[in-house]
């Protein structure tokens, strides 16, 4: 058991990936896995309160009243869809066909705008039909939720945005394409997040 | 992109112009001021967390007395009610928050990249951001007092509707609301970095299942930190909603249930009590072996208990709740559930004691303390074990049993294993040791003055004393008992400065006795294997693990016939840190200039949204700066004989902090 330690001179030569960890995935990759485990706790938290409160009032309008389930459809698919050009844009910078990489991205942040067209729509029609955010609890909780979905989707798409003008400044290439990479998997997550309330919110009909 | 225009000197091997202690003072010979709000090092981090934490324990202390003082004779007028319960909620608030989370903070800064020898964290200066956000939060939360109107009022629980507007109508509970929120952002950032250092950054060899107990522990707290505080904070926003934009959750006129805020509070309210408990018994685990000269007993049960509790604290949270009308069964599943976790509890509280059994037993300053969490935690866990049964909870509920139960249990089982980890850490930390004799007086006069001020509570509490109550009727029969109390907390506070004074003594006289060296207390894990105080760069070379306890082995070697051989002393054994060229990240200011930006915001949704738009500005702005800026200054040539070729780390361990700044956007 003498001293067991790697000779000097190996450490600083014996250049094995500079980014090896011990489980193998990266810093930055499992640090996003852990935040968007931590995400689960926080959207689990929004979305039991509204189904606690989805009929908390004292009879004014009720969120559940007001669901387009066409319209709302429509704007679920444009969003999965994303996470198809999101995959896209991956790929691409995989092979680092910058081009289609940043059209990509643009066309998965443009998707995601549409989305967030669609909620501002919802909001403003669901608003003008009398359900405002003080309306009562239901209300709250299906705006607060809903709102936090929102702003989600707005953090991504600046993200996505600023990772198209890094690659147009020529600061991403192929090289760091796991920089896209983590990126998508919080993409990714919000849109799982989204099929998760658009089922449990929008398609289970109240009792 | 680079701001710093003197990179802070990171040239290994330099001699160490003096022992260091406290913010203030710098341990390189060239360094500034600069140095401190810039840095990324993971042990100047850990040192700025310990004297910060060290601060606000002085603050909530200080709100304790006042307590005590108040309910020292019945009837007294010292605090009117609503001060009282402006001093009682932010006592609890500040100990909790902004005592021990940070004081835990800081031992897993300094010691988890020891402890598995990496030469930082994984972030580094999203470690600095984490406490940085986690300082103006704790100043944002304290400025209440001045321009908040007053302290919050409605108990560090705060529940609704005491919460609301119509009962808290001053801006207290806002920026708790709003305090907390800040500081939850520095945990959740700090959890995170910190798990991925614990997974992603061991030397060669050190497989997870041969990682010190302490590092086990605080990586479950990261854990149980990275899944808490998001419930915490969705309850927060919700409150926060309810009384800045009138969102209805909380309000049952409405139709709402103030029960949500209950349920939501306690599911991160009880696996909270574990993110206190927990690291300090890591900290006794290192602590006892070292000086019973025997390996921790059932090193993995001793770990699988940590993972346990921690799997198991997040179902026991309703045994707040047995008084709320949750109903039987759901009573019933927590009472359950409440006493099958102390089953891993006392799992732990055997092993210690296994391994004192037989033991050479050294009862240093360090020791005294971790015998002392082993015994009072004990005490605590007994009492806690009485509320899990739920009729006899429903007597003790609100009264000041539970106030006895929950301060052995933190205070007993938290802050004295915290002190045991400062007494054994210190020489490590500073290069001096602290001075024995007074550090054993120092314990003594703590303990007395703590079982003195929390052991009448029991008492006080089967008799029927409320909590939360700002004075008490004579001629109940709380008259002896509550003086009694008093008394021990005037006397635990004065330990606390005889503490401080140590400090302050030691310090002093350091220079005219023997440096400490490497390894004073002969234990077992890597971080005694550099010199003290640890260098800037950690490790000359990366370790290489072959056991646990592998530090221990270097020292000594067993025999077939089972004696204990010593093959190397300490100093042999150490390294000499004296290594150049060390490849270490480069200073920050922007983890510094994000934090400012967070208070601005909240203080905008208190006051002025206007302002809002200026700490969103500066948070925003930090977060593309800080993308933007190199991980490793390009223009930096204070990285000493640098040897290797640019932009290749050594280590591999550096060379990943690039798209940091990602994470912190999805939180900004």
């Amino acid at each position: 058991m003498a001293t067991a330690t790697a000779p000097a001179t190996d450490t600083h030569h014996d250049a094995h990936d500079p980014h090896a960890t011990n489980t193998g995935i990266s810093n930055n990759k499992l640090a996003m896995w852990l935040f968007l485990s931590t995400e689960c706790l926080l959207f689990g938290a929004l979305i039991s309160t509204y189904l606690i409160y989805k009929t908390r009032g004292n009879g004014e309008v009720l969120p559940t009243d007001l669901f387009d389930i066409p319209f709302t459809s429509v704007s679920s698919f444009v969003l999965l869809m994303s996470s198809l050009t999101m995959v896209l844009a991956l790929s691409a910078f995989g092979r680092n066909d910058l081009d289609r990489g940043k059209a990509w991205l643009l066309v998965t942040a443009m998707l995601g705008a549409v989305f967030m067209g669609g909620q501002a729509y919802e909001f403003t029609a669901f608003y003008e039909e009398g359900l405002g955010y003080t309306t009562n609890p239901a209300a709250s909780a299906f705006y607060t939720l809903t709102g936090f979905h929102g702003a989600h989707v707005s953090i991504g798409i600046i993200m996505l945005m600023s990772l198209w003008v890094a690659a147009n400044q020529g600061k991403l290439t192929g090289k760091n394409s796991e920089t896209v990479e983590i990126v998508g998997l919080y993409w990714h997550f919000v849109d799982l997040v989204w099929i998760f309330i658009f089922t449990v919110i929008y398609l289970i009909p109240p009792e | 992109m680079a701001i710093i225009e003197e990179p802070l000197a990171l040239t290994s091997g330099e001699q160490h112009a003096e022992r260091p202690l406290g913010v203030l003072t710098r341990p390189q010979a060239n360094g500034s001021w600069k140095d401190w709000v810039s840095t990324v090092d993971h042990k100047k981090i850990g040192i700025m967390y310990g004297v910060a934490a060290m601060f606000f324990f002085l603050l909530g202390g200080l709100e304790a007395l006042l307590i005590r003082t108040q309910l020292a004779f019945p009837e007294s007028g010292f605090l009117s009610a609503d001060v009282y319960n402006q001093i009682f909620t932010m006592h609890g608030v500040t100990m909790i928050f902004l005592f021990v989370m940070p004081s835990a903070a800081a031992f897993a800064n300094y010691l988890i990249p020891l402890q598995i020898g990496a030469r930082d964290v994984a972030f580094p200066r999203l470690n600095a951001l984490s406490f940085w956000v986690w300082l103006s939060g704790a100043i944002f939360l304290n400025t209440s007092w001045i321009v908040g109107g007053g302290g919050a009022d409605c108990g560090w629980f705060c529940y609704s509707p005491n919460s609301g507007i119509t009962f808290s109508p001053t801006n207290g509970v806002d920026f708790y609301v709003i305090g907390l929120l800040i500081t939850g952002i520095a945990s959740l950032v700090s959890a995170v970095n910190l798990a991925v250092t614990c997974l992603n950054m061991r030397a060669p060899g050190m497989s997870l299942f041969r990682m010190p107990v302490l590092t086990w522990m605080l990586l479950v707290t990261q854990f149980l930190l990275a899944f808490a505080l998001p419930v915490i904070t969705v309850a927060l926003l919700l409150l926060l909603f309810d009384r800045q934009f009138d969102s209805q959750f909380f309000d049952p006129e409405a139709g709402a249930d103030p029960l949500l805020w209950q349920h939501l509070f306690w599911i991160f309210g009880h696996p909270e009590v574990y993110i206190i408990i927990l690291p300090s018994f890591g900290i006794i685990s290192e602590v006892i072996p070292a000086f019973s000269r025997k390996p921790i007993f059932g090193y993995s049960f001793m770990v699988f208990s940590g993972i346990a509790i921690g799997f198991m604290g997040w179902g026991v949270w309703a045994h707040h709740m047995f008084v709320s009308g949750i109903g039987p069964i759901s009573v019933f599943a927590f009472s359950m559930a409440t006493m099958f976790i102390a089953v891993p509890t006392g799992v732990k509280i055997l092993n210690w004691l296994a391994t004192m059994w037989g033991g050479k037993l050294n009862f240093s300053t360090a020791m005294l303390f971790a015998v002392g969490t082993v015994t009072m935690f004990t005490i605590g866990g007994l009492s806690g074990v009485t509320h899990s049964l739920a009729p006899a909870d429903t007597q003790q509920t609100d009264t000041y049993y539970i106030v006895a139960h929950f301060h052995y249990v933190i205070f007993g089982g938290g802050v004295l294993g915290l002190f045991a980890g400062v007494y054994f850490w210190w020489p490590k930390v500073f290069g001096h040791l602290l001075d024995e004799r007074r550090g054993k007086i120092h314990f003594w006069t703590m303990l007395i003055g703590f079982n003195l001020t929390f052991g009448p509570m029991h008492v006080l509490g089967l008799q029927g004393m409320s909590r939360r109550i700002n004075t008490y009727s004579s001629g109940f029969g709380f008259e002896f008992w509550n003086l009694v109390a008093t008394i021990g907390s005037y006397i635990l506070g004065a330990s606390v400065l005889f503490f401080l004074w140590n400090v302050y003594k030691s310090k002093k006289e350091a220079p005219n006795l023997p440096a400490p060296g490497p390894d004073p207390w002969d234990a077992r894990s890597l971080e005694w294997s550099i010199p003290s105080p640890t260098p800037e760069h950690n490790f000359d070379e990366i370790p290489v693990v072959e056991s646990q306890d592998d530090w221990w082995f270097r020292k000594y070697n067993i025999e077939d016939d089972g004696s204990v051989v010593r093959i190397s002393s300490a100093e042999d054994a150490a390294q000499k840190g004296d290594a150049v060229g060390v490849h270490l990240p480069s200073p920050s200011f922007w983890p510094l200039v994000l934090a400012i930006g967070l208070p601005l915001i909240g203080y905008g949704v208190i006051f002025n949204l206007w302002l809002c738009v200026v700490g969103g500005l500066l948070t925003g702005g930090a977060i593309y700066a800080w993308v933007l800026e190199p991980v490793d200054d390009p223009d930096a040539d204070g990285h000493g004989h640098d040897d290797h070729h640019d932009g290749d780390d050594p280590d591999g361990e550096l060379a990943t902090v690039g798209a940091a700044g990602d994470h912190t956007e999805g939180e900004g």
